[in-house]
């Protein structure tokens, strides 16, 4: 198994390399096209949460292995200012510069997620796509 | 890894074409949306067809600025279509709960020339509306 992958994100740019580096991880393991699509959209989402309000932080990206499932697990961390993740989390929540959606929608494309997060010292998100039992690829 | 990025903007005929190319970024989906406004005014036309076939992920900025694109286009008298949405970007659109607000979609690039053909007036919302 391949191990963890980080990347460092520090501007606008680094969303792209993300996007990339989960589809093809996502491809990789065997998600089909639609479940991959919903992985680098929860991804670019989340990667731009962390350039529009921390400035930087990291992702990081492996597999997990619960109850005979595989799954894609994706970490967002980064040292920003923090949230109030039950604000946060209501969709149509926004502090300004985004539409809302961003952690809601996240949610609403992965199997699992979850959020910490204190003020002043930055947020955890953790988001987890099961590979359906007909996708395994061995 | 699709490695190509960006757009292209071609005029046929009194419409303009925006084709997208794989991975956009969000400096160049407002270069994009400049562009297009851009050469409304430049070339006097009054239908944009934004073709997104080969795009493989629409997220709630780049959804923004195509909703925004059609709103500022509609402020110069101009129709933007979006053609050829792919089948997994519109079922991630609508779960993450984006809509493409005063956005008209076409299913390919001829259906949305054959959508600006009829419309008896270009750029009219409320005919546009049907």
């Amino acid at each position: 198994m391949v191990k963890q992958q980080i990347i460092t994100i520090r501007r606008e740019e680094d969303i792209i390399d993300c996007r990339q580096l989960a589809r093809g991880r996502a491809r990789k393991m065997g998600f089909k096209l639609s479940d991959q699509t919903r992985i680098v959209t929860a991804v670019s989402e989340l990667v731009r949460n962390i350039c529009l309000y921390a400035g930087q932080g990291t992702m990081t990206v492996k597999e997990c292995n619960r109850k005979g499932k595989k799954g894609l697990h994706l970490i967002f961390e980064d040292l920003g200012p923090g949230l109030d993740v039950k604000q946060a989390m209501r969709p149509g929540y926004s502090s300004g510069k985004g539409l809302g959606l961003g952690l809601s929608g996240s949610q609403r494309l992965m199997d699992s997620f979850k959020i910490t997060s204190a003020k002043g010292k930055g947020t955890i998100v953790e988001v987890i796509k099961w590979l359906p039992a007909k996708n395994w690829q061995p | 890894m699709n490695e190509h990025r960006g757009f292209s903007i071609v005029k046929i005929g009194n419409v303009l074409l925006a084709a997208v190319e794989g991975e956009i970024s969000d400096r160049e989906a407002e270069e994009l949306q400049n562009s297009i406004l851009n050469k409304i005014g430049r070339y006097q036309v009054h239908g944009i067809l934004v073709d997104l076939s080969a795009v493989d992920l629409v997220d709630s900025f780049l959804a923004r600025s195509f909703s925004e694109t059609a709103r500022m286009a509609a402020a110069l008298s101009a129709t933007v279509i979006i053609c050829g949405l792919q089948p997994a970007v519109a079922i991630t659109i609508v779960e993450l709960g984006l809509e493409l607000e005063n956005v008209l979609t076409a299913l390919n690039v001829d259906m949305g020339m054959e959508m600006l053909e009829r419309l008896p007036a270009y750029g009219q919302k409320d005919l546009a509306h049907g």
